[in-house]
């Protein structure tokens, strides 16, 4: 591993603790849907970038890419399918 | 004292050094050392060959307490909580400890190498470390039998278990989960080999539909799993920290638990059934001695079972609060995902068409499971319609619904696969006249066991009840029998196939004279599977079919 290397995953370190004092920042200020917005997003971000970087995918290419898509793509078919019942069971005819 | 057989053959240096590796994978090593370390994946196999039939005669003795229970209206042999846990262990058993790691674990791991023309999987040592921790998930669920079981079902449904229960849920939560792990490790090794241990030639469009279908069925186990795990691991949390996930009174929601359970537990439907479809491509190809009918739409509809699967979850909460705006989403997914199972059904009836059918044990089981796989599949859509669900639902007809596809249709696939590839896997041959006996036995048992259901479902039998109304008796009496002669059927095999072990002829490459890597080998294949890397230029099933004419 060269010093490049280091620095940049330090750099990425970093970046996932201020992402996480952001959260809990989120948390103090921001009520309800808001709230639910600015936390799911912030971990969306952070879940990126330990993919991107620290999961070695930006060194990837063609099926590992591919297979670490399909994964976040199963996870929003569990939510999405789910929410379908959630968004909707309040509903009358 | 070594002679020039024994030494290191120049051109595999450090493949099989030793003539007896060379011969077979038997004879590398006798000692339960060389065993229960090894990492070739036939040794692993027959590993789980072992303690898959281990565990089906626990779950089936479970099977045998519920059936002898039901014999009377009163629930004369088990009292109300022993009941509970006997179909509790019965399902927890089968389920997780023998129908999905069956066919996978065992003629996955034996076959797959051999038939893409590897010398082994891509992660030996992982392979070995899977079976250890199967091991260990078993041994734990038996312990928690031992202590007293559990009285949930194998569906663990919340709040029952998360508050109520009083059996060892936790424990067999953690059983589950630690074997979850063993499936996770199984279906990556699979996905890895296929895509980078391939033969020359070997291309995608020469795969055997057997390797096709255990892609998939890897696919849905890594993409599945961890949300099972996940599921357990929330139950524990509320069991034992009282953390509000799923009990509404701490602002969880009771469906939460069953929209994550089935979004594995439905896709584990397709775990059980898709390696088993791929057994009947083999069988059907080998008995009809053609190819199979529309390649392509046979490895393609595999690939969408896994998908389409991952979309019907829902239907099972059709009654239980489930929205019914996304009821009628997953009534329509459920019913897209018979089009591909069709797809399989109508390709192995187009193979068989005008095939020179050889009535041998294999062709026995493969039309066993058309059969059986065919009603529990349309008794599948029935049960898709929002309508008839509300009458059927938790009934018996469900419970014959689902056993006409786990066991009508996985279990029959995983005999016919013991029967076609047994003498591959011991080099020696069985007598046919009692596989094609104990197929036929296990044929009417079945059915005299699981059709009755359908009929007490119908009238209004509940499920998980062993007290019931005596008009029920006689269809009742009708199944149990029916489960002593399944009984005595799945018992014949253990009796032949072992006297086969010893006194079987041999069985010579190609005992059935079909296609396919692995009958190019010797019976049993030596350590390394190929003394040379094969190189494919055949398609699969490539047998001469005499057209209008050459007759």
């Amino acid at each position: 591993m060269n010093a490049m290397t280091v620095i940049r995953l330090v750099f990425v370190w970093f970046a996932l603790m201020g992402l996480l004092v952001t959260t809990v920042g989120a948390s103090f200020f921001l009520r309800g849907p808001a709230s639910m917005a600015a936390s799911t997003g912030i971990a969306f971000i952070k879940a990126a970038l330990i993919y991107w970087f620290f999961m070695h995918l930006s060194e990837e290419r063609g099926l590992p890419r591919l297979m670490a898509v399909g994964a976040v793509t199963w996870l929003a078919i569990l939510i999405g399918l789910s929410f379908t019942d959630y968004a909707t069971r309040g509903f009358g005819w | 004292m070594t002679n020039a057989l024994d030494a290191p053959d120049p051109h595999n240096a450090g493949i099989s050094e030793t003539r007896a590796e060379r011969e077979s994978y038997l004879r590398a090593g006798h000692t339960l050392r060389s065993w229960l370390l090894t990492t070739d994946h036939k040794r692993i196999a027959i590993l789980y060959l072992i303690s898959v039939t281990l565990f089906f005669f626990i779950g089936g003795a479970a099977a045998a307490l519920i059936r002898a229970d039901l014999v009377t209206p009163g629930g004369d042999l088990l009292t109300n909580e022993g009941y509970n846990r006997a179909f509790t262990i019965h399902g927890v058993i089968m389920v997780w400890f023998f129908l999905i790691p069956s066919i996978p674990t065992t003629f996955g791991n034996f076959l797959l190498p051999l038939m893409i023309g590897a010398r082994d999987v891509a992660f030996p040592r992982l392979n070995l470390l899977s079976w250890y921790i199967f091991v260990i998930g078993g041994l734990i669920t038996v312990y928690a039998l031992i202590a007293g079981g559990v009285d949930t079902g194998w569906t663990f449904y919340t709040p029952l278990s998360s508050f109520f229960a009083n059996g060892h849920v936790v424990l067999v939560a953690v059983a589950v989960f630690i074997a979850g792990f063993s499936s996770i490790l199984t279906g990556l090794n699979f996905i890895v080999t296929v895509h980078k241990l391939r033969a020359p030639g070997m291309t995608w469009r020469h795969l055997p539909l057997f390797v096709w279908s255990h892609y998939a069925t890897s696919l849905i186990l890594v993409l599945a799993t961890p949300v099972l795990a996940i599921t357990l691991a929330l139950i524990a949390a509320e069991r034992l920290f009282g953390l509000g996930i799923f009990d509404p009174a701490l602002g969880g929601d009771p469906l939460l638990f069953q929209h994550l359970f089935w979004f594995y537990s439905h896709p584990a439907v397709y775990i059980m059934v898709l390696p088993a479809m791929g057994v009947v491509s083999e069988l059907v190809a080998a008995s009809a001695r053609k190819p199979v009918f529309g390649y392509a739409f046979v490895a393609g509809s595999s690939i969408a079972i896994a998908i389409i699967g991952f979309l019907v979850w829902g239907h099972h909460m059709f009654v239980a609060g489930q929205s019914m705006y996304a009821s009628t989403v997953f009534s329509f997914l459920s019913l897209v995902v018979a089009v591909p199972s069709a797809i399989k059904v109508y390709n192995w009836t187009a193979t068989l068409h005008k095939g020179r059918i050889a009535l041998d044990p294999p062709f026995f089981f493969a039309a066993s499971f058309i059969g059986l796989f065919v009603i529990g599949g349309l008794t599948g859509l029935a049960l898709a319609m929002l309508a008839i669900d509300v009458h059927v639902h938790d009934t018996y007809f469900v419970v014959a619904h689902f056993h006409y596809i786990m066991v009508g249709g996985t279990v029959s696939a995983y005999f016919g696969a013991l029967h076609y590839w047994w003498p591959k896997m011991i080099g020696r041959k069985y007598p046919l006249v009692w596989g094609r006996l104990s197929a036929a036995a296990i044929f009417f048992g079945f059915n005299l066991t699981f059709f009755p259901q359908f009929i007490l479902g119908y009238l209004g039998m509940p499920r998980r009840y062993h007290v019931y109304d005596p008009p029920f008796q006689v269809l009742h009496v009708l199944s149990s029998a029916g489960a002593s002669i399944l009984a005595v059927a799945y018992l014949m095999p253990a009796f032949y196939l072992f006297y086969s072990l010893r006194y079987g002829d041999p069985a010579g490459r190609n005992p059935w004279g079909v296609t396919g890597l692995e009958w190019t080998v010797p019976s049993p294949p030596p350590k390394h599977n190929f003394m040379e890397t094969p190189i494919v230029t055949e398609l699969p099933y490539d047998y001469h079919v005499e057209r209008e004419g050459e007759q």
